[in-house]
C-alpha cells in the first residue's frame, strides 16, 4: 500500500461517489444463471449515502508490481519459453462516469488458457493445461489512466449450467478505484464473437448496450506486426461529486 | 435541445466466477512464483497501534450451506479511527496498517481468518461518530455483483445503539445481522445470503 498523491499533483478528492445505476448491472436473482438462485438476497439493499468509509479506498503504487506482472505470455513461463495461444495485446483507460482518467489504480486479470482450461484444482474441463500459463497479470494505470497487457486469447469453455452451456472467451478483470465503493469486478469479451449472446452469465445483463460496453474492440492500429494483436478496452468506475458542493449544502 | 452532461456509463459488473482465486490470490491455489504474496493476506505488522483481534467470516447460502469459493475483502480505520488512504483528509493513518484485507474461504469449510486490529470510530457526514466497524465486500460465483455489508462488534454495544447507520435499519430485528460475536479475542460473523437471518447489505 503506498501513496497516490506521489502519482499526481491532483488533490484527492473526496466527494461522495454518485449513486449507482442498477438498471444496467445485473439483478441478483438470475435463474437462467442457476447458481446465483441460492446465493442472492431477497430483501432490498439499505441505501446510505457515502460515508468516509466508503469514499476512501485502499490504493497500491507501481512499487508492487514485479516487471512481467502484465504479461501472462510470460510470468509462469518457464525462462526461454512462452504461453500457447494467439498472442494479444489488451489496452485502454480507466475512467470515471465524469469521463476523467483514474490514475494509480490496480487492475487484476484472471482467465482461462488457450483452450479454455483455468488452472484451478475444482476445474474439469478435459483440455489440456498449458505448462507456460497461469492465468494471472495485473498492472497500475498511469497518471492518465491508460493500462496494457500482454496475453494469449483465452479459449471458449463448457460449464455445468445447462447440459450444453459455453462460455464466450472473455478474461475477468477486478478494479479497485480511489474509494472502496468503486470497488467491481467484470469480465471482458472479444469482438465478433458469436458466443457472447448465448451466454447465461453475459445475459445476467439487462441492458444491451452495457453488453457492448463488456466488448473490447480489435484494434489493427495498436498491434505489434509480427508479434500481436491488439484489443483495445476502456473501463468506467462510478464517479463522484464535488466535495466543495457537499460541504455547502451540509454547513461544516 | 439542451447540452450534453457528457457522463459516461459505469462498466456492468459480472460474476467473479468460480475460479476468482486465480486473479486475486494465486498464491492461496497453487500458482505461486508469479506473485511474491497474496495481496490483502497480511494486514497488520509488530508495530501496529490497537488492539489485535482475529474476525472469523463465512457466507451462507439459502440452503444453510458456507460457500467453499467466496472472496471477501474487508476496509475498515486504524485505532484512531484514521482510513490509509490518500482521500483520507483528517491526518496520517497508523504506517503500520494497511487497512485493507483479503481472504478466500476455506475450500473444505467456507471459513476465512482476518489478523487484524480493532478500529477506532469514524465520524458520519454530520459529524457524529460510528460505531467501530468494518466495511465489507463479497464477490463469489452466482454473486451477479459484489455485495457490500459492515461489521460491527458484539462489546461496543452503546456505541453500537448510537450508530447513524444501524439507526437506518428499519426492520430492528435484522440490526444483529451485522453484529460479530465475540469470544476471547475472536469475532465470528456469518454472512447470510438470503432467507430468516438475511444480512443487511447496502446500496452505497
Ligand atoms: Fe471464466
Amino acid at each position: 500500500m503506498t501513496d497516490a498523491k506521489t502519482l499526481s499533483n491532483r488533490r484527492p478528492e473526496t466527494g461522495a461517489f454518485f449513486q449507482r445505476d442498477r438498471a444496467m448491472h445485473p439483478p441478483a436473482y438470475t435463474p437462467s444463471y442457476k447458481t446465483s438462485v441460492l446465493r442472492s438476497p431477497q430483501k432490498a439493499l439499505l441505501s446510505l449515502d457515502n460515508t468516509l468509509s466508503e469514499i476512501t479506498g485502499p490504493v497500491f503504487g507501481h512499487n508492487i508490481l514485479g516487471e512481467l506482472d502484465n504479461d501472462m505470455i510470460h510470468n509462469f513461463a518457464k525462462p526461454g519459453e512462452s504461453a500457447i495461444g494467439e498472442r494479444i495485446i489488451v489496452y485502454g483507460r480507466l475512467l470515471d462516469e465524469r469521463g476523467k482518467g483514474v490514475p494509480g489504480a490496480l487492475i487484476e486479470f484472471w482467465q482461462a488458457n488457450a483452450g479454455g482450461r483455468y488452472r484451478h484444482k475444482k476445474e474439469g474441463y478435459i483440455a489440456a493445461l498449458d505448462p507456460n500459463f497461469g492465468g494471472c497479470g495485473r498492472v497500475v494505470t498511469d497518471e492518465d489512466g491508460n493500462y496494457w497487457i500482454r496475453t494469449i486469447k483465452p479459449g471458449a469453455y463448457p460449464w455445468p449450467n445447462g447440459p450444453n452451456d459455453w462460455r464466450p472467451a472473455h478474461i475477468h478483470f477486478s478494479i479497485f478505484g480511489h474509494g472502496f465503493a468503486q470497488r467491481l469486478i467484470s469480465q471482458l469479451y472479444f469482438e465478433g464473437d458469436p458466443m457472447i449472446w448465448k451466454c447465461p452469465i453475459v445475459r445476467t445483463i439487462p441492458d444491451r448496450a452495457a453488453v457492448e460496453r463488456l466488448v473490447a474492440a480489435l484494434d489493427m492500429e495498436a498491434t505489434i506486426p509480427m508479434d500481436s494483436r491488439a484489443y483495445k478496452f476502456d473501463i468506467v468506475l462510478r464517479g463522484r461529486r464535488s466535495s466543495m458542493f457537499e460541504n455547502r449544502m451540509e454547513g461544516n | 435541445m439542451v447540452q450534453s452532461l457528457d457522463r459516461l456509463k459505469e462498466t456492468a459488473s459480472q460474476t467473479a466466477g468460480p475460479y476468482v482465486h486465480i486473479g486475486l490470490t494465486p498464491n492461496f491455489c497453487d500458482i505461486p512464483g508469479v506473485y511474491p504474496v497474496d495481496l490483502g493476506d497480511t494486514m497488520v505488522n509488530d508495530k501496529t497501534r490497537g488492539e489485535r483481534i482475529k474476525v472469523k467470516m463465512r457466507v451462507i447460502d439459502g440452503a444453510d450451506t458456507p460457500l467453499k469459493d467466496a472472496l471477501i475483502e474487508i476496509w475498515q480505520a486504524d485505532a484512531d479511527g484514521l482510513h490509509n488512504s490518500p482521500s483520507e483528509m483528517r491526518g496520517a493513518a497508523d504506517p503500520n496498517f494497511t487497512g485493507w484485507g483479503r481472504k478466500p474461504t476455506d475450500m473444505t469449510t467456507g471459513e476465512c481468518v482476518f489478523e487484524t486490529i480493532k478500529p477506532g470510530r469514524v465520524p458520519f457526514k454530520d459529524g457524529r461518530k460510528m460505531a467501530p466497524h468494518l466495511t465489507v465486500w463479497i464477490v463469489a460465483r452466482g454473486i451477479n455483483i459484489g455485495l457490500h455489508t459492515r461489521m460491527y462488534f458484539s462489546d461496543e454495544e452503546k456505541a453500537n445503539d448510537e450508530d447513524p447507520v444501524l439507526a437506518r435499519i428499519e426492520h430492528r430485528r435484522r440490526v444483529p445481522t451485522l453484529i460479530a460475536q465475540r469470544d476471547g479475542d475472536t469475532y465470528t460473523f456469518d454472512i447470510h445470503l438470503q432467507g430468516e437471518k438475511e444480512t443487511v447489505f447496502f446500496d452505497i
